[in-house]
């Protein structure tokens, strides 16, 4: 389906292509066997300016939009999902300073984070605020021309390899969500450490980590926006990276996909194809409109946001929700198609399944979406 | 015409670089028209001949490290412009398009005749880099035919580039040799050509391919270059290809078998017969 790209945003798409294609695919199940960290192909990703894509030019972006970083996020997720998530995390843990970072802030962060020579992450999950995010524990306590902070953070993605993160502390604790703040805390700051890795079903090149802050002392000045703004930061960083997670389950789906229809044309089976007989021409059909109907929302929406339209967490939620699903059924079916082969780990099949299954999970777990599209519902008839 | 050859940089290295390079079908298996003789370039993408890529990388690599500019040349049709234009993503500085009907038909001799031309209006350099030879024709003989024309050394099959003699106008190479390799010095300005050893091409920036879309090729025609028109085109190009096949595949061997001493005998035999 033409969907009417811009130029420029053709241009992102084959360079981003040719890079899946080239540097990501090949060491895909290298990094998926080692859960090492993908340096030598952010290093790519880097020099290619695909970390410069989402950022305004100003600040040595190149002033592109969120459709550019899905269009960047489904190629490479086309190739590895674990390795496009690194990608698309810094981009998570950059959008709060794009979106409320001052004049400072945004100088002097976003030309390292542009560049790529620093990747940037977003912290707010703890263990007990979970999708309750309002039970956070950790604390910002203000002395002086410093905020004092103490907590856990865990499931951070690019968690120890980031040296730029998001970080959001109750300031006020009586005031329940209305007390929470985000901060800017960069990596080596005295009292903030790293705990356990964590070992993934899916996306194993990624690296998801605890954040361990023990009375780190961080200057004022890192505090972003004003106090008690932090689930605002939050809610406005999910509608504008939601695509993103949505573009990253495209891309797997599309990705299992691929693989599906090319087994499907060489697998020989009662003497012909298997593509030949109508069960496996009926499940790719379906796979195939479902991968384009996704499409078609998580471009919508991305091109919405901007565009400038203001309220998008509906859509966002429902792009994000319904690439996942689609991705989890699309890989499901892939593996299914290659039969025995599909379950192996000689063929690329399983690592799709395993990969998709984070998408329907984090950034809002799909039963969360789902109720921010019912609520939006809710409010819309209530007029 | 003189050219201001430059082997005064004392100070500082800063490098001017031509890079020669040729666009050519993207495919192993060169398809070939049995009536003319030519290349069939429909339906096949156009590439920059990869030993070419080795070329240009070598050239951003010595202007990032020395500072300088990087001019892209190449002769050919009016769509050769998508090769400088990805060239210039790439980090050249600069592309010149070498682009008339009177070129058309040129073999390696009127083509590097005329990419001197080029290179001489072109007029200060330090090192013309080329790939060792292009994919299609294979000939390996157009960066050699350059520098003999400008009348500067050249140095073929070069898989290293040591500029740290450059100040002095010189340039230390290493040259692949079948076994080991050679280290040669020759002065500046001199043409290189590279084979696929000397580094690792990057892939473009975003930002390169931006700067690229937007940049200005220059096209010099007949006009600007006022050849000899006896040394350009097809009247100016002494090799006349009588045929251009694609050779017969191979059939499969014959296997001898039995007793060693039968099989001597036999292979004996056979032998006598074919001669």
């Amino acid at each position: 389906m033409d969907y009417l790209l811009t130029e420029e945003q053709k241009m992102v798409r084959e360079l981003a292509r040719k890079i899946a294609e080239d540097k990501v695919r090949p060491v895909a199940a290298k990094y998926d066997a080692s859960e090492e960290f993908p340096w030598d192909v952010l290093k790519v990703l880097a020099q290619s300016d695909l970390f410069a894509i989402f950022v305004p030019a100003e600040y040595g972006g190149t002033g592109g939009g969120v459709l550019d970083l899905c269009l960047v996020t489904e190629e490479l997720s086309r190739a590895c999902g674990g390795i496009a998530v690194c990608y698309a995390a810094s981009a998570l843990g950059t959008f709060p300073i794009i979106l409320f970072g001052n004049e400072e802030q945004k100088k002097k962060y976003l030309p390292d984070l542009a560049s790529g020579k620093k990747i940037a992450a977003f912290g707010i999950t703890e263990p007990e605020a979970g999708s309750d995010a309002s039970a956070i524990k950790t604390t910002a306590k203000k002395e002086g021309d410093y905020y004092i902070l103490n907590g856990l953070k865990h499931f951070i993605t690019n968690g120890g390899d980031a040296e730029i993160y998001t970080i959001i502390a109750m300031t006020d604790k009586t005031k329940g969500a209305r007390g929470a703040s985000a901060f800017i805390v960069e990596k080596g700051t005295p009292g903030f450490t790293f705990g356990k890795k964590e070992e993934k079903l899916g996306i194993r090149a990624s690296s998801t980590r605890e954040l361990i802050f023990t009375d780190c002392k961080i200057p004022k000045e890192n505090l972003l926006s004003k106090e008690g703004m932090g689930f605002i930061v939050t809610m406005k960083t999910f509608d504008m990276s939601r695509p993103g997670v949505a573009a990253q389950a495209l891309g797997i789906a599309q990705g299992a996909l691929d693989v599906a229809v090319k087994y499907a044309k060489e697998r020989q089976q009662f003497g012909k194809s298997i593509s030949s007989f109508q069960g496996i021409q009926w499940m790719l059909a379906d796979m195939a409109t479902e991968v384009e109907a996704a499409r078609a929302l998580v471009y919508s929406c991305a091109r919405e946001i901007d565009s400038g339209v203001k309220d998008v967490a509906r859509d966002s939620a429902m792009a994000k929700m319904y690439a996942s699903d689609v991705a989890m059924k699309v890989t499901t079916e892939a593996v299914q198609i290659l039969g025995g082969y599909g379950y192996m780990k000689d063929y690329p099949a399983e690592k799709y399944m395993r990969d998709a299954k984070i998408t329907q999970i984090y950034e809002g777990t799909n039963q969360i979406q789902r109720n921010i599209i019912a609520l939006q519902l809710i409010k819309e008839t209530a007029k | 015409m003189t050219i201001d050859y430059r082997p005064d940089c004392l100070n500082s290295i800063n490098m001017n670089i031509i890079v020669c390079i040729k666009q050519v079908p993207e495919t192993t298996e060169v398809r070939i028209n049995p009536e003319t003789n030519t290349l069939i370039r429909e339906g096949v993408k156009s590439i920059i001949n990869p030993f070419d890529m080795y070329a240009i990388e070598e050239a951003v690599r010595l202007k990032e490290k020395f500072g300088g500019k990087v001019t892209v040349i190449t002769m050919g049709p009016p769509q050769a412009e998508t090769a400088l234009r990805e060239a210039l993503s790439l980090g050249c500085d600069e592309a010149i398009l070498v682009c008339d009907r009177a070129f058309a038909g040129s073999d390696t001799w009127a083509t590097s005749y005329t990419l001197s031309g080029a290179i001489k209006k072109i007029g200060t350099f330090d090192l013309i880099l080329c790939g060792k030879q292009a994919s299609d024709g294979d000939t390996a003989q157009v960066g050699p035919g350059i520098s003999t024309h400008l009348d500067i050394p050249q140095v073929t099959y070069v898989k290293k580039i040591d500029p740290a003699l450059a100040c002095k106008g010189w340039v230390r190479v290493e040259r692949m040799m079948e076994e080991g390799f050679e280290i040669i010095e020759t002065p500046l300005p001199c043409l290189l050509t590279v084979v696929k050893e000397i580094n690792e091409p990057r892939l473009p920036s975003l930002k390169g391919m931006m700067r690229a879309k937007a940049a200005k090729i220059t096209t010099w025609t007949q006009k600007e270059l006022q050849l000899d028109e006896q040394n350009i085109g097809l009247c100016g190009s002494p090799t006349q290809v009588i045929k251009i096949f694609t050779p017969p595949q191979r059939t499969g061997g014959q296997i001898l078998q039995g007793e060693a001493s039968d099989i001597a005998n036999k292979l004996a035999e056979l032998l006598k017969n074919e001669i």
